[in-house]
């Protein structure tokens, strides 16, 4: 019984409830369409475990979601909304592109110091809005969704500076060095049969446990938590309020630039000029969500959102359309932001039960 | 305040039986009885979370009852919302009031029931109305002032017009003294005896056991839950309803041995400061406080006593003047350097200040001192030691429920909440500590712990400095009492014979002696 009542009570329940809900109506559409929704949700499934190799092209398209989920779930827990990981992710993989074919290093150290400046970048940007806030008293909400637009237009610009844009036409950025490459050595790359295999999802796994022990075990946390939840008992107490914010949307920040790293020197290699925000960022708020803010949870959403995007992309092979994705993720979000109603309706089903 | 008793007791208005009701597992209410007659002032008294409140959500609509039965004039009800209760004529006025503040006095009362002339609504029909029932009972109010420039003495009167205008027979008052000067007070215990004098009856819930005597007719205690039994006032004293309240008999005395006070630890000097609307609120005040004593400071909401307070801890920058603590300037220092310079307080906002009520208990505890050893090493923090500090403090300040030390603050009731950050701010034991209504909403049992806990850190030598809008608490535990009048100390008295009267005179802005 104790045990049946935990299950009931946890997160991680309702969040499976609301994922196969999400499911379901995303298979009501796919009916109205006039698509089975056993062929589509099938050709979904085998996408993404048919092959070992899908299963690393799933890993791939999660890692930066993981960074990003991470970054939105950081900044949930110490009480601001960072809206502006998308902006983040763009300033964060313009870094590391443009680094990437300017600087001549050697291997390693040319990725980490790029990995190092897309952390840079997207905590200054993310700062640049603290500091609005913190002297100002500018909603952060507002900032960050000016600051996403303003990473978009800057990238398309440094995109088609001469320096840096692919010679010969195309609507993008030259390749990457290979030294600033986040690729897995050729090798392992061919027994593998994927050809973008890299460490990036090592990164976001462990920058995962990294956020959890800052926010669990450390005297920081605490800090960056009292002010999240009680800002007036926080200066009362004596923390620096002003501060801790600072601090926590750097971090958050520095975590989405992270991202765009990952998927510029782990996956695509170049940098293209946007037609419409990418939306890592704003993926990573779905993350977050679904993985109920916790870092760990983040790892397991973003595995879950990364399989679907990649899976998703292939459903137009069975001619569903791979909106059909994005139908279902805003369904899962939505239940899950009614997952309280699940609660009461479980509670009063075994009240009436014991009766 | 002489009590007549206006009560009919062949006529019983209200009668509560047997009821129960559930929350999930937890019962709050378990069999509760109540009989309220004709013209009778009935109080409710109990601890906090004894069930009061409710009990009387029950009676007003608000909860439907798990079991049991409600009659109102000998006919069985089932209330389905609040205006069920309403329209029988139950009203119920709130401890916080429900009033709109730039609304005149006369639109909060019309609130929802507005006489309309064709499509507007007729104002002065309203007026006229709302006059001739403050008239009626004795409760001045101008129909035509906006509520945020009354007092709250006034916005309570308010409040108790809504409901009369209602058409209530039976009035429920949650805790209406709560906030109000003891001028305020008596005014009030005219009212409810004009009232009941028309026939209407009134519940009254309260902690505070003179006001029962002063007012009440009969009396209903309950405990954990459960009817304990109703007496008729008349027939018992003050510590046998404490006794039956609590269960056990109740210190009301605070013990105080003989002390002469030492140096001055707080110097206030021609302090100037503005509130939140910018305006000046202190105004040239001055003030000491000493090791070895309590001073309170009396006064009514308003004048001066948070502003005085935030400056004091940190939280709001003053205009001129100077603080020092035992010599040392503190003027217009952060919160942390106060603190670090030798001044804990006990804020009046426990939930807004004093805890973090997401975070656990034991969190709480260290809330200044989570990164000094043994609770943190190198900046991680040490759960071990963190926890043996609640388990020690907990016991020694007996926080309840016991093994709650991992539990969010919020889940406590409201006096252990308090508790938490008596045990943290005593144990913190600073040269002076500021206490701000240290036991507001707390029941007797609750309060004489907090009262003992001050006690002893005046007899460790250290400075208190109470403030608080409880005129008995200030008079039963000052050794000195500083009175506050628009933002100044307008009078000071020893503790020991102060005159309750007297201090009231003063408090509203009269001078000693005059």
């Amino acid at each position: 019984m104790n045990k049946k009542k935990s299950i009931l009570e946890s997160n991680v329940f309702y969040t499976l409830i609301a994922i196969a809900a999400g499911f379901l109506i995303g298979a009501v559409f796919l009916v109205i369409a006039g698509i089975s929704p056993a062929a589509a949700y099938g050709k979904l499934l085998g996408s993404v475990f048919g092959k070992p190799k899908y299963l690393f092209w799933t890993l791939i398209y999660a890692s930066p979601l993981i960074f990003t989920g991470l970054s939105v779930a950081f900044s949930f827990r110490t009480g601001v909304f960072n809206i502006g990981a998308e902006g983040q992710f763009v300033v964060g993989s313009l870094a590391a592109c443009v680094l990437g074919i300017t600087l001549r290093l050697p291997p390693v150290l040319h990725a980490l110091v790029c990995v190092l400046a897309a952390a840079a970048a997207g905590a200054v940007w993310s700062l640049a809005v603290g500091i609005l806030k913190v002297k100002r008293g500018i909603h952060e909400v507002l900032s960050f969704i000016m600051f996403n637009w303003i990473a978009f237009y800057l990238s398309n610009y440094v995109v088609n500076l001469e320096a840096i844009h692919k010679e010969g036409g195309g609507e993008a950025t030259k390749d990457v060095l290979e030294s600033a490459r986040l690729l897995f050595p050729e090798g392992l790359r061919s027994a593998l049969d994927c050809n973008a295999a890299n460490w990036g999802i090592v990164l976001a796994v462990l920058a995962a446990v990294l956020i959890y022990i800052i926010i669990e075990k450390t005297t920081l946390g605490y800090k960056l938590k009292a002010v999240g939840f009680n800002s007036n008992g926080a200066l009362y107490a004596g923390i620096n309020a002003d501060g801790s914010v600072l601090t926590a949307l750097g971090i958050s920040g520095a975590l989405a630039g992270l991202g765009g790293a990952v998927q510029i020197l782990g996956m695509s290699g170049r940098l293209s000029q946007f037609a419409g925000q990418e939306g890592f960022g704003f993926e990573g708020i779905t993350v977050a969500l679904i993985g109920s803010s916790s870092p760990v949870g983040c790892i397991f959403s973003g595995l879950f959102y990364g399989a679907m995007k990649y899976g998703g992309s292939k459903l137009s092979i069975v001619k569903a359309p791979s909106e059909v994705v994005d139908i279902i993720m805003g369904c899962v979000i939505l239940f899950i932001a009614v997952s309280q109603v699940f609660r009461i309706l479980f509670a009063r089903f075994s009240k009436k039960k014991e009766a | 305040m002489g009590k007549t008793s206006h009560m009919d007791e062949s006529q019983v208005v209200i009668q509560m039986k047997d009821i129960v009701k559930k929350f999930g597992d937890f019962t709050a209410n378990d069999h509760i009885n109540l009989t309220v007659h004709k013209g009778e002032v009935h109080a409710i008294l109990g601890e906090n979370g004894a069930g009061k409140s409710t009990m009387m959500n029950v009676l007003c609509g608000l909860y439907r009852p798990t079991s049991g039965q409600i009659f109102i004039n000998g006919k069985e009800v089932q209330f389905s919302s609040p205006k069920d209760a309403i329209d029988i004529g139950i009203g119920m006025v709130h401890q916080h009031f429900m009033l709109i503040q730039p609304f005149t006095v006369t639109e909060n009362i019309i609130l929802g029931m507005e006489p309309v002339k064709g499509l507007v609504v007729d104002k002065e029909t309203a007026k006229k109305k709302v006059l001739e029932l403050s008239e009626r009972y004795g409760m001045k109010v101008d129909p035509d002032a906006k509520i945020e420039d009354i007092s709250v003495g006034m916005q309570q009167r308010v409040e108790i017009l809504k409901v009369l205008y209602r058409g209530a027979d039976t009035l429920i008052l949650d805790e209406p003294t709560a906030s109000l000067t003891p001028q305020e007070i008596e005014g009030l215990m005219e009212i409810i005896e004009n009232l009941t004098a028309d026939g209407k009856s009134v519940i009254l819930i309260t902690h505070k056991l003179k006001e029962i005597t002063a007012s009440s007719d009969n009396c209903t205690i309950i405990r954990q839950g459960k009817y304990i039994r109703t007496v008729k006032v008349d027939e018992v004293n003050e510590n046998e309803l404490a006794a039956m309240m609590v269960g056990r008999d109740v210190n009301f005395r605070v013990e105080k041995k003989e002390m002469t006070p030492g140096e001055t630890v707080l110097e206030v000097k021609d302090l100037h400061a503005k509130d939140y609307r910018e305006v000046e609120i202190l105004r040239g005040l001055n003030l000491t406080v000493r090791r070895g004593e309590i001073v309170g400071l009396a006064g009514v909401d308003g004048n001066g006593q948070t502003e005085l307070v935030e400056v004091l801890t940190g939280l709001r920058r003053a205009e001129s003047g100077a603080v020092t603590l035992l010599g040392k300037d503190v003027f217009n220092r952060s919160p942390k350097e106060t603190f670090e310079s030798g001044i804990s307080s006990i804020p009046a906002d426990r939930q807004k200040h004093g805890l973090i009520l997401e975070f656990s208990n034991e969190d709480n505890l260290i809330l200044q001192h989570f990164e000094e050893e043994p609770y943190a090493t190198k900046g991680f923090l040490n759960r071990k030691a963190i926890r043996e500090h609640a388990l020690e403090l907990s016991e020694k300040f007996d926080i309840r429920p016991r093994g709650s030390e991992g539990a969010p603050a919020g889940t406590l009731s409201g006096g252990n909440q308090q508790k938490v950050i008596i045990a943290r701010e005593v144990t913190n034991d600073k040269e002076l500590l500021i206490a701000v209504n240290p036991t507001r909403g707390l029941d007797v049992g609750a309060i004489e712990f907090v009262h003992k806990y001050l006690v002893e850190q005046r007899n460790r030598n250290r400075a208190v400095l109470l403030v608080s809008f409880e005129l008995d608490e200030i008079m039963s535990l000052s050794d000195r009492i500083e009175v506050i009048f628009d933002g100044q100390i307008t009078g000071s008295v020893p503790g020991k014979d102060a005159d309750e009267k007297e201090l009231g005179f003063m408090m509203a802005g009269g001078k000693k002696n005059e």
